[in-house]
């Protein structure tokens, strides 16, 4: 079975998947992806999925579990790169993702997890900060 | 519902031995009935090549439109309408062409006499029905054609998706939203998003002149989809009468900001992203 | 592995692991990508493909898929039968809803697939099992 790499870069955890993924290579990295997590101790954890030409409802559930996880482990997810093409089948199929935070690319998506981050340092009551987030 | 042999060289003979007045009372028959719209040379030469086509087809044997010999005729018959259904006649002005042949044929027979001249007719007239039946069904398949040519040159006109601000699209919507448009439009401000690496879209809907459930949802699902890909859409120029129809519909726009007019727009965005515009007091966020 | 193949054939896939359900979605990919489906349409029909292959796998026990490219007129489309002969589904009606799972899905593998393809038929029984036919064509 092949396995998704897993880099760190400074504090946050790069996973950029590019193989179309069996079911149990999603599954082997959401257990990865937790240990390494807990290993670093980083804060961030960004999932690039440029190279993914579907997300089905397994695979869209394992983001969100990944979410979840690292939520837990007191990290935040993004995961970015989604194509409009998979944007718009996973509207048809339903499929909304709660709770996972979407960029565009990995780029602004370490501006995410760099705003958040920076929120939870010096917190502030101001306008809503998370404009950029892309879930409600 | 082929003329056997002898039918077929019948019926070639009639044609090809009054060739003269055979085409000429054809084309005068098709001229009333398309009342001047083409000139009587046009038609003329037309009428020729169909005669032509016929009698050359009837000299090799038996005629039977769908057979490999017939190939000459069927081209002749597609060649007319084809180029009647560009010209914008309606189908029963390309197929009266056709049937025109009948009442010549009708006259020739009634002269001709003869002990099969009945039968001759009823066989004779069930080939031009064919004939004229392929003429229809080739119109109609150019028509068709055309349509979908067109609906694809209307896609293609369709909405460009315009760079507002850094990181900031909008798109303007102009006209009716069908399913198939829609889609153009909502893959195309997607990919937008993703070439200009903008976390904004701004659809514009004031040209819009109606929204029904099906373009509402339409719209909601590109708002959807962007979020997923880590974009925000803001709608703006709703009109009051789509206003009231959303919520007579009760449509949910849910949480997508909805802004009076781009200009609104724009400066929501802007404010968001920490660009300050001239209405607020500057200020320095953290 | 998509190299090669004859797309006037149908073109048979066996379900028996999650490896299968990989090369399902890669050769309905490639099917859809020969009948000239738009990139959204060649997107739909995999991520469609790729529920059903896994509904096959994991509620039929296993079974198989074939892909067909057929034809309407002018247009072209992809046809996939997915055959299992496992317990067949017992209510169709509530297998159809959104959010409806026996295993431990989210629920949207049939309501979502049919809403992802052109047309969708199932015929299920505890006999034969279930037998989901479904078609894309292109624009």
């Amino acid at each position: 079975m092949e396995r998704v790499p897993i880099l760190k870069i400074g504090d946050i955890l790069l996973v950029s998947i590019q193989l179309d993924m069996s079911d149990q290579t999603a599954v082997q990295l959401q257990e990865d992806l937790a240990e390494r997590i807990v290993a670093t101790g980083c804060h961030g954890v960004i999932i690039d999925i440029t190279a993914l030409d579907i997300v089905d409802s397994f695979v869209g559930r394992m983001l969100s579990t990944i979410a979840s996880i690292s939520k837990v482990l007191d990290a935040e997810t993004v995961v970015v790169g989604m194509r409009p093409a998979v944007a718009i089948t996973l509207v048809e199929l339903g499929l909304s993702l709660n709770g996972i935070r979407t960029a565009l690319n990995v780029e602004r998506g370490m501006e995410l997890i760099a705003a958040a981050h920076a929120d939870e340092l010096d917190y502030q009551l101001d306008d809503d900060p998370d404009a950029e987030t892309a879930t409600p | 519902m082929a003329l056997s042999t002898e039918e077929s060289g019948r019926f070639a003979a009639l044609l090809s031995g009054q060739d003269e007045r055979v085409t000429t009372r054809w084309t005068e028959i098709v001229t009333s009935s398309l009342r001047g719209r083409l000139s009587q040379a046009e038609l003329r030469r037309q009428v020729q090549d169909l005669h032509r086509a016929i009698v050359s087809t009837g000299e090799q044997g038996i005629i039977e439109l769908s057979a490999d010999s017939a190939a000459e005729l069927r081209a002749a018959l597609s060649e007319l309408s084809r180029g009647r259904a560009r010209q914008g006649f309606s189908a029963t002005e390309t197929t009266v062409s056709i049937f025109a042949l009948k009442d010549v044929l009708a006259e020739l027979v009634q002269e001709s006499g003869g002990p099969n001249a009945l039968q001759d007719y009823v066989a004779f007239s069930k080939l031009v029905d064919e004939m004229g039946l392929f003429t229809f069904e080739s119109f109609v398949r150019t028509r068709e054609s055309l349509i979908a040519d067109q609906a694809e040159q209307l896609l293609e006109l369709s909405t460009p998706v315009v760079k507002l601000w850094e990181g900031v699209v909008a798109v303007p919507l102009v006209g009716t939203l069908d399913s198939a448009r829609a889609q153009v439009v909502m893959e195309r401000l997607l990919q937008t998003l993703v070439d200009t690496s903008s976390p904004y879209a701004i659809i514009d809907i004031t040209g819009v002149p109606a929204v029904d459930t099906q373009v509402a949802q339409h719209i909601l699902k590109t708002v959807v989809a962007a979020r997923l890909m880590g974009a925000d859409c803001i709608i703006s120029g709703i009109r009051p009468q789509i206003a009231q129809t959303i919520v007579a519909l009760g449509i949910e726009f849910g949480d997508i900001a909805t802004k009076a007019s781009l200009a609104d727009a724009l400066r929501h965005v802007l404010r968001l992203n920490g660009v300050e515009t001239a209405r607020r007091q500057p200020r320095r966020d953290a | 592995m998509t190299a090669g193949i004859d797309l006037g054939q149908p073109q048979a896939q066996s379900v028996r692991s999650d490896e299968d359900v990989v090369r399902v979605r890669q050769l309905v990919r490639a099917v859809a990508v020969a009948s000239k489906l738009s990139l959204v349409d060649q997107t739909k029909v995999v991520t469609a493909a790729s529920e059903l292959a896994r509904n096959t796998l994991v509620y039929g026990g296993g079974g198989s898929v074939e892909v067909t490219v057929v034809e309407n007129g002018r247009r072209k489309g992809v046809q996939i039968v997915f055959a299992d002969s496992g317990p067949g589904i017992a209510d169709l009606d509530l297998a159809m809803t959104d959010g409806y799972t026996s295993g431990g899905g989210l629920g949207l593998g049939l309501s979502g697939s049919r809403r992802l393809v052109d047309e969708f038929q199932i015929e299920t029984s505890v006999e034969t099992g279930t037998r989901i036919t479904v078609t894309k064509w292109s624009r």
